[in-house]
């Protein structure tokens, strides 16, 4: 990290022999605590006896799996890939629709838009939820994944559109300056011009979003959606061994995660390196000759 | 009007709760977020990584887990229940203060994030001033460099505090009575459900988006001019 002649910004100066020695003593004191603590904890999870290995093993077979976990990350894999693809819809029609000249649509977007970002996403779900029930809009056993899908499309929708509002923002007025004067229409320059630079721009956020359905698809426990983290608490409680099954989840829900934020730091730093040469294929469709 | 009648005291007490959760929430993730900072940032190579290995852990974790985790591990499997067991509210009181738990430790990574990018936005000619003054780094970063990242961080501090308020209805997951459980229950008993979601959504419109509003005129009142 800190190698003497590199230019890394830090708030402190090269340690010199006693900062060094302050350094490695609070780094053991650290590492003596830590040990302490996860020594502690251990001791009285097997005091419970949740160590043992009988409550280990059934992560091992298959049973475990097929029953209970697979269906819960799949659940959870599902309904966040249902409602990124329609928030992403939903959030470029309303962000879209905030930035039109037309006042009624205007405010009526920004309306729904700061509606959502207000309401907490259990409340929009527990809502939804009896409403299908109620008007009968879903056979009774799609009702979860519909009240979850809807409630995280309608939320992540508001927070994506923003972020499509502020790319196009972003986009220097010359470029849209540049399009109407080629004579492309309003709906042409959006299209063709701003929406492509403003969602390239605009994709680590938008992959970042998605981290944040995925997490949020656990809030489908409680309208009894079969996702990753109910599916846990059923393997803990049929095999009773529910810190076991909730470690077991926590790793896997965290993995998935990191992943995908590892995918938009990819992302952000590709368009960083990469800005001016993402306008190159457009030239070339130019020069295509067409037959 | 007779569902206010019927619920109105109900619904007082479940946004008082809600609030409750909220401020308190908001304190201890404060606390643990610029302490975790201060890690991040620190000189000690153990600190660092603990804290960034923690702020990556649990800020991917889902927030029903870490509630679950702070119900089952903490209080069943640990005994660690927060609440004297011979008071007659301990269950009540035990819920209360795991949830708090909970949302403090998880809205802490969220803040640490936030401020990290804060301190990144003070130039690094500040703390080379703070230690050529003879400032150690606790005495920079304590009197130097956090002021000056808290004051550029108030609106995502905003946005954090929004999200946080929101977040306490994952609350009613391990049975504090907050609005969520709440809504749940007068679903059941009544029939109205288009008034009891306007109910709560207007409630929760209340307690988001005057804090939005307030961060906003906070951030520009208090912006550091470069």
């Amino acid at each position: 990290m800190s190698g003497s002649g590199t230019t890394i910004r830090t708030l402190y100066d090269v340690p010199g022999p006693r900062a060094k020695a302050l350094n490695i003593l609070v780094s053991v004191l650290c590492v003596l605590g830590l040990a302490a603590a996860g020594w502690w904890v251990s001791s009285a999870l097997a005091e419970k006896g949740q160590l043992a290995a009988e409550k280990w093993e059934p992560f091992v077979t298959p049973e475990m799996w097929l029953t209970y976990l697979l269906p819960g990350i799949l659940g959870t894999l599902q309904a966040a890939a249902f409602a990124i693809v329609l928030a992403i819809i939903l959030g470029i029609l309303l962000g879209v629709g905030r930035l039109s000249e037309n006042r009624t649509v205007r405010y009526s977007c920004g309306a729904v838009v700061e509606f959502f970002r207000a309401i907490p996403l259990l409340i929009l779900m527990i809502f939804c939820f009896q409403l299908f029930a109620d008007y009968a809009l879903f056979p009774s056993t799609e009702l979860a994944v519909a009240a979850v899908v809807t409630g995280l499309a309608l939320s992540n929708g508001a927070v994506i559109a923003e972020i499509v509002r502020a790319g196009i923002k972003a986009i220097p007025r010359g470029q849209g300056e540049a399009a109407i004067a080629l004579g492309l229409g309003n709906g042409q320059t959006l299209r063709m011009i701003l929406l492509p630079q403003a969602i390239t721009a605009m994709l680590p956020a938008i992959v970042a979003q998605l981290v944040v359905a995925l997490k949020d698809t656990a809030l489908g426990y409680q309208i009894t959606y079969v996702e990753a983290v109910r599916q846990g608490i059923q393997a803990g409680s049929a095999y009773s061994n529910y810190i076991p099954a909730l470690v077991v989840i926590a790793l896997v829900m965290i993995a998935i995660n990191l992943g995908l934020s590892r995918l938009a730091t990819y992302f952000e730093n590709r368009l960083r390196s990469g800005r001016k040469p993402a306008l190159k294929p457009a030239v070339e469709e130019v020069v295509v000759p067409q037959t | 009007m007779d569902i206010l009648n019927e619920y109105g005291d109900q619904l007082f007490a479940a946004f008082l709760t809600t609030l409750q959760l909220t401020m308190l929430s908001a304190l201890g993730s404060l606390l643990l977020g610029t302490m975790l900072t201060a890690m991040r940032v620190s000189p000690v190579w153990a600190l660092r990584t603990l804290a960034t290995g923690y702020v990556n852990i649990v800020r991917n974790t889902p927030l029903t887990l870490v509630v679950l985790f702070a119900s089952f591990g903490l209080a069943q499997q640990l005994g660690i229940t927060l609440a004297d067991p011979k008071s007659p509210t301990s269950i009540t009181d035990s819920s209360f203060r795991l949830a708090v738990l909970a949302f403090s430790l998880y809205t802490a990574t969220f803040v640490s994030e936030a401020l990290r990018a804060g301190v990144n936005t003070v130039p690094l000619g500040q703390s080379e001033a703070a230690r050529s003054l003879g400032l150690g780094f606790l005495q920079g970063l304590r009197y130097i460099v956090l002021p000056q990242a808290f004051r550029a961080v108030i609106a995502p501090l905003g946005s954090i505090l929004i999200a946080l308020t929101k977040n306490t209805t994952v609350a009613s997951v391990i049975g504090v009575a907050e609005a969520a459980l709440l809504m749940k229950e007068m679903i059941e008993n009544t029939s109205a459900l288009i008034v009891v979601g306007l109910i709560f959504g207007a409630g929760f419109m209340c307690l988001t988006i005057p804090t939005g509003a307030a961060f906003g005129h906070l951030s520009k009142k208090f912006e550091v001019k470069r």
